[in-house]
Parts: structure tokens; sequence; C-alpha cells
């Protein structure tokens, strides 16, 4: 069977790219603890010793249109182009291509199918900055084969919060009893609160700094159960309006289970709170051991 | 009102940097060469396929022709796709970074919740 070597689930900034490359000098002040985290992020990754990645984001209406909009999407393909026109206008990100992994997306699509979920699926995903952004910053030498799965958190009406939960504990189950020798690992992004487009947009914090200081506790205890009480379709409206980005955190708390992260670490930015959490499933598996490399803001 | 076809009209032209910069300098002509050309063209499909349908109502053209993104956020367009298509259009018009976010936010101030609903 494969193994679930590490899950982590991350805020997709897609600044961050052009800020780290940045000469020191030119870079806001900010910079150098972003910086700082993400490198130590990284390594929570690097240690797990992936073979291939499955890669949890939301496609921001740039292939996924209102005609024809899925809930759930598995990519079917063996290479992936990565980051769209204006994605590099406004952001500055590089055009990527990356491997795919077409018998794990089978398996997945099959099994998913066969376990509930009506996933549908595409031959030909060109994928956005909710991907790449965990790629550029974890995993920056894009060497690895992915199986993206898009979520809809972006056109109502969309799936409950619940619904994302489980399709968390299917990939689960899925990625554990696949017939292989691989070792995978899950990254999903999504946001904490998140306003863009609205009165709210662009200030000196997040638009709900509180309701992201719970989120953190949720995502760092596996609160699944807690935050499930308190989070529905309805109230994410609350710390934003684009907050159900939150509901990809969700899913990847349904991949983890009710586990407390290995590594969680946040970060608040003139507009948003970045975070950062790594579980490891098996801690044997893990090079270093558990506790071998001390980890900024681990909590375990 | 159509939802659907102010987000279409956002989504083609944020995507495709001639349109944008037409529509920048433009609203109006391209506007009214939207609607004749593009509105009823099936994003994944030959034009012999067009929609028959498919309208601007006054209101919905005149907020895109004035560039009205408070009218746009009011009307429950997604905004998402007006505020990337802004940035793409207007951010190049002001010397700070994040004034032209700060002053799109700022323009939607009396915006209290519940926002409006942005289902199609």
């Amino acid at each position: 069977m494969a193994d679930l070597v590490a899950v982590l689930a991350t805020t997709h900034h897609p600044f961050y790219y052009r800020t780290s490359q940045l000469p020191p000098e030119e870079r806001p002040p900010f910079a150098e603890e972003w910086i700082s985290k993400i490198a130590t992020y990284r390594e929570t990754l690097t240690r797990a010793r992936p073979d291939v990645l499955v890669m949890v984001g939301s496609d921001h209406f740039h292939q996924l249109w209102l005609d024809n909009m899925p809930q759930f999407l598995v990519g079917k393909a063996p290479f992936y182009d990565a980051n769209w026109e204006n994605e590099i206008r406004e952001f500055g990100m590089p055009k990527l291509l990356l491997k795919g992994d077409e018998e794990l997306s089978a398996y997945m699509l099959r099994e998913g199918l066969d376990r509930g979920f009506d996933l549908a699926f595409s031959n030909e995903l060109r994928i956005d900055h909710s991907v790449t952004c965990p790629i550029l910053t974890v995993r920056p030498e894009a060497d690895l084969p992915i199986v993206p799965i898009y979520t809809n958190i972006f056109a109502p009406p969309l799936p409950k919060p619940e619904r994302f939960v489980q399709l968390g504990r299917t990939i689960r189950e899925i990625i554990d009893a696949w017939p292989s020798h691989l070792r995978v690992a899950v990254i999903g992004s999504g946001h904490l609160s998140l306003e863009l487009g609205g009165p709210r947009q662009f200030g000196p914090t997040g638009p709900d700094p509180e309701f992201d200081y719970r989120a953190v506790e949720w995502i760092s205890n596996g609160d699944i159960d807690g935050c499930l009480r308190e989070v529905t379709l309805d109230s994410l409206h609350a710390p934003g309006n684009a907050t159900h980005g939150f509901m990809d955190f969700m899913l990847m708390m349904g991949v983890a289970g009710h586990e407390k992260a290995n590594h969680a670490d946040h970060l608040s930015l003139f507009h948003t709170m970045e975070a950062y959490f790594t579980w490891y499933p098996n801690p044997h598996l893990v090079d270093p051991p558990l506790g071998g490399v001390p980890t900024i803001g681990a909590t375990a | 009102m159509s939802k659907y076809l102010v987000n279409k009209f956002l989504y083609t032209v944020d995507r495709d940097h001639d349109l944008t910069e037409r529509y920048r300098t433009d609203p109006a002509g391209t506007v009214a060469w939207w609607e004749v050309e593009m509105a009823g063209t099936l994003l994944n499909a030959i034009d012999a396929e067009r929609t028959t349908w498919l309208s601007f109502t006054d209101a919905e053209r005149d907020a895109l022709v004035a560039h009205d993104h408070v009218a746009l956020f009011e009307m429950g367009a997604h905004p998402f796709l007006t505020l990337t298509l802004w940035i793409a259009m207007f951010e190049r018009d002001h010397p700070e970074p994040l004034a032209m976010q700060l002053d799109y936010a700022a323009r939607l101030a009396h915006v209290t919740q519940p926002y409006p609903d942005i289902t199609t």
C-alpha cells in the first residue's frame, strides 16, 4: 500500500513569489520573517521525502466557468501547464509545467465515485495559483508528479463545509488503500478571513483577525468537530466575502483527521493572515524522525 | 438582471490583454461590440452554436459603460472578477502600491452585510 507521509495545509499568497525574488534592499519590512517561515515550512515537506503530491486547490475562474461548474474535479493528465496570463500580469508569477500521475488520478476518480463523490475530471487542466503557490513555496523544484483536485469555493451554490471534510476523509481512505509503493503527500491551500472586491479589502490586517486566530486553533488542534459546530456556509460570509476558501482548510483537516498538527505557524500580513500546518500520519516515515529538527511554531 | 452575462463580460475581458485595454480606453464601444459579437458565444463551441437569448439590462449596460464598480457590486456581479479587471485597467493610474485597491474599497464603504447575493 502507498504511504501517506505528510499532509500540508497552507494559505496561498500570490505575492510571495515576487516578494521573495526581490533583492533584499528592495523587500518590504515583513519579507524576511515571511521568507524564513516559508523556509521552515518547506523543510516539513522535504523531510517527508514524497514521491507524488496530491494538490488541493480552487480554480479562480480561469478554466472552470459558470457555464459548466463542477463542485469537485480531479485532474487526469500526464502534464499540467500552470499559471495564467492575468496571474502573470497581476502577480508576476512564472509559467510552469508540472508532471501528472495519471495512475493515481485514475484510481482517485474510480474510488471517489465508488465512495459517494461524483467527481468531475479533466484531461487538459491548466493549473492556477491555488496550486502553484504551494509548489513555489514548499517544492520550488517543481519536480514531483501531481494529482490536482479542484474544489468550488467560489461560485455559489457551494457544497457545505461538512462535504469538504467528508471529501478530505475520503481522499485519505483512497490514498491509504492505493496499491502502490509510492510515498504520497497531500498539500491543500485555502484562505483564512479574506475580502476581495469589497469594502474591507486590503486593510492593515485580515478583515477578521478573531476568526483567523480561532481558525488557527481549530486546524492546529485537529478540532474538526469544534470547527463544524461554528462554521456554516452562511456564517462564512461574515469574516470576509472570500472566506469560503477556508473550506479547503476544512478539507485538509478531513485528510489529517482528529490530530494535532506537527507543525503550525502563522503570520499576519497587511490584508490577510498567512498560516501553515503539517501533519505526519506516521512519524516513523519522516527523516529525520520527529523531534530531530525543531520547527518555528511547532505544536508537537 | 443577468448576473451571469455581466460575469461573462468581466471574465472574457479580464483574460484577454487586448480586450482589457480596449475596455479601458473605449468602454462604450467595447460594451456595445461585446454584446453583439461576444455575449452569445458559447465559450467552448464554434460560432454556429451561439446562445440566442442573452442580453444586458439597461442598468447593467450603463454600469459597464461607466466603469462603475460600485453599481456592479450592488447588482451582484462576482467581486473577484470585477476587482481583478479593475486592477488590470486602473492600478497603473495610482502612484502608490495598493492605492487603487484602497480607493476601490473606499467607494464601497457604504455597503454593509449582508452583501448582495452573487449567486447566478
